[in-house]
């Protein structure tokens, strides 16, 4: 339910690092809690953002949710699947229903992410 | 995100149905009610729109006025004309202060000759109460029984639902016509059946003793029938154009401007709203509630600005506020109700939503956005 090769902010939201890119999502609690989502809000590709900073909007059929950015640098690719495709990220949260690609700036701040079994205790 | 539930002291008979079958509950005016089952708000929809949901609407209030003045009690309260209304017939109406505010809406319905059953909101029913209770009209010949908690109440709302209800009524419900209520029976006991719902489809809502709720049910859902919460309950009544007091209509709005007049009747004797409304009919009313779709990508909720469309000069003025908006999986977009100025409240006319900072283009349409009959 919540993949160890994730990092996950207390917004519910994850990070998938490969070298210096950083893929951004939303965790299986954040899409329960949600329900159906039928509107995402992203960001233009070349805008910074800040660690734990709103980034967009996530909106359910009963509610709006901002989105927070778990790490700090410039947006490279935003998913424009979910324009057309919203519910991609209800059925795969952790893959196909990903939100946003981030070049990282500072990469130590990764360090104040939390592992899958520590997030994982916070949802108790 | 979602609210915690744990302080609810009210709960209806179907509560541990509820959470047997994993709904996620929410307070709501008091109650812990399911927001949502497992399958989501958009299968629920569909659901009722293609097949056949079930609600429990057992926190609704359920009062009872029988005797030989209670045609003429009720008439003091309502806006509907009871002395129209013939037996096993209901009607729409609203409960209005003084100065024609709407306290809230309503359903009536004739259960017997000097019997009337009325079907109020669950967050209003102690206003109600204390309206009723402050009428300084003689009430002798007139007794109030409160039946919420002696019953419970489920909706079964959808194109299947005759067919379904049939089934655990003996082939009852077809007999009823649309808007009518009969009594019939249920597993042997005594049942309230009325042809009427929320969600613009054909449907029936069933009123049985509270320890029948959880059998009926079950038996509801074994046979083919989608668990429904109130997230598609209020998608559903938004698509069929149905207000909802305390979002579309309040105390500081009149039935006129919410374009509710003809469920508005002010001749009966005593009508304590009687000359507010026959003085805010004779007005032009400066704004008016209004349906609108989305053009633009991009959701409406409640409370959001409405503004004009944007001039020559590139300027736009506020021009109303968002009462109600959801995502319609029927329409496929947003859709939306509001009170707009008059002069832009014209059905095509383009207007713009404040969708927290960013505007989006939306178009005033004709109400309901979704029409069975």
């Amino acid at each position: 339910m919540y993949p160890e090769d994730l990092k996950y902010s207390k917004e519910h939201e994850w990070v998938r690092i490969n070298g210096s890119i950083a893929e951004v999502g939303v965790t299986l609690f954040a899409q329960e809690s949600l329900g159906d989502v039928v509107y995402v809000d992203l960001p233009e590709v070349g805008s910074e953002v800040e660690q734990f900073a709103k980034f967009g909007e996530i909106e359910s059929v009963k509610a709006v949710s901002d989105l927070f950015c778990p790490v700090e640098g410039k947006i490279v690719e935003i998913n424009h699947k979910l324009v057309e495709n919203p519910e991609v990220v209800n059925l795969e949260p952790y893959g196909a229903g990903w939100l946003i690609k981030v070049q990282l700036s500072d990469s130590s701040k990764l360090d104040e992410l939390m592992d899958a079994a520590t997030y994982e205790s916070t949802l108790e | 995100m979602l609210t915690d539930d744990s302080q609810c002291t009210k709960k209806t008979p179907l509560y541990p149905t509820h959470l047997e079958s994993n709904a996620k509950m929410t307070e709501f005016c008091g109650w812990s009610m399911p927001v949502q089952y497992p399958k989501g708000i958009i299968a629920e929809v569909k659901a009722v729109r293609d097949s056949v949901g079930i609600f429990d609407v057992s926190h609704m209030g359920r009062l009872e006025f029988e005797g030989p003045r209670s045609q003429y009690f009720l008439g003091t309260i309502l806006s509907a004309d009871l002395m129209a209304l013939k037996l096993g017939r209901s009607k729409y109406n609203f409960i209005c202060n003084k100065d024609g505010g709407i306290i809230d809406d309503a359903m009536v319905y004739r259960v017997g000759d000097e019997r009337f059953l009325l079907i109020v909101n669950a967050g209003n029913t102690d206003k109600d109460l204390q309206w009723i209770a402050s009428q300084p009209v003689d009430d002798s010949g007139c007794n109030m029984e409160i039946l919420t908690n002696k019953t419970a109440m489920i909706a079964i709302q959808g194109p299947q639902a005759v067919a379904l209800v049939d089934e655990v009524t003996a082939g009852s419900a077809s007999k009823i016509g649309r808007f009518r209520i009969a009594n019939v029976s249920f597993d042997g006991c005594d049942a309230t059946l009325a042809r009427t719902g929320y969600t613009g489809e054909d449907g029936f809502e069933i009123i049985v003793p509270a320890d029948q709720g959880s059998d009926l049910w079950s038996h509801l859902k074994n046979s083919g029938a989608v668990e429904c919460g109130l997230g598609a309950r209020d998608v559903l009544r938004l698509e069929a154009g149905l207000p909802l007091h305390g979002n579309d209509i309040s105390t500081c709005t009149n039935p006129y401007e919410a374009g509710f007049g003809r469920f508005v009747y002010t001749e009966a004797p005593d009508y304590v709203a009687g000359d507010s409304l026959v003085q805010i009919s004779a007005t032009d009313h400066p704004r008016l509630l209004v349906g609108f779709k989305m053009i633009g990508r991009g959701i409406p909720r409640p409370g959001l600005r409405i503004l004009s469309c944007l001039s020559d000069e590139n300027t736009s003025s506020l021009i109303g506020t968002v009462t109600s908006g959801t995502y319609s999986p029927t329409v496929d977009g947003g859709i939306g109700m509001g009170y707009v100025e008059r002069k832009y409240a014209e059905v095509g006319n383009e207007i713009v939503i404040d969708v927290r900072g960013r505007l989006v283009e939306a178009e005033i349409v004709k109400l309901p956005f979704y029409k069975q009959f």
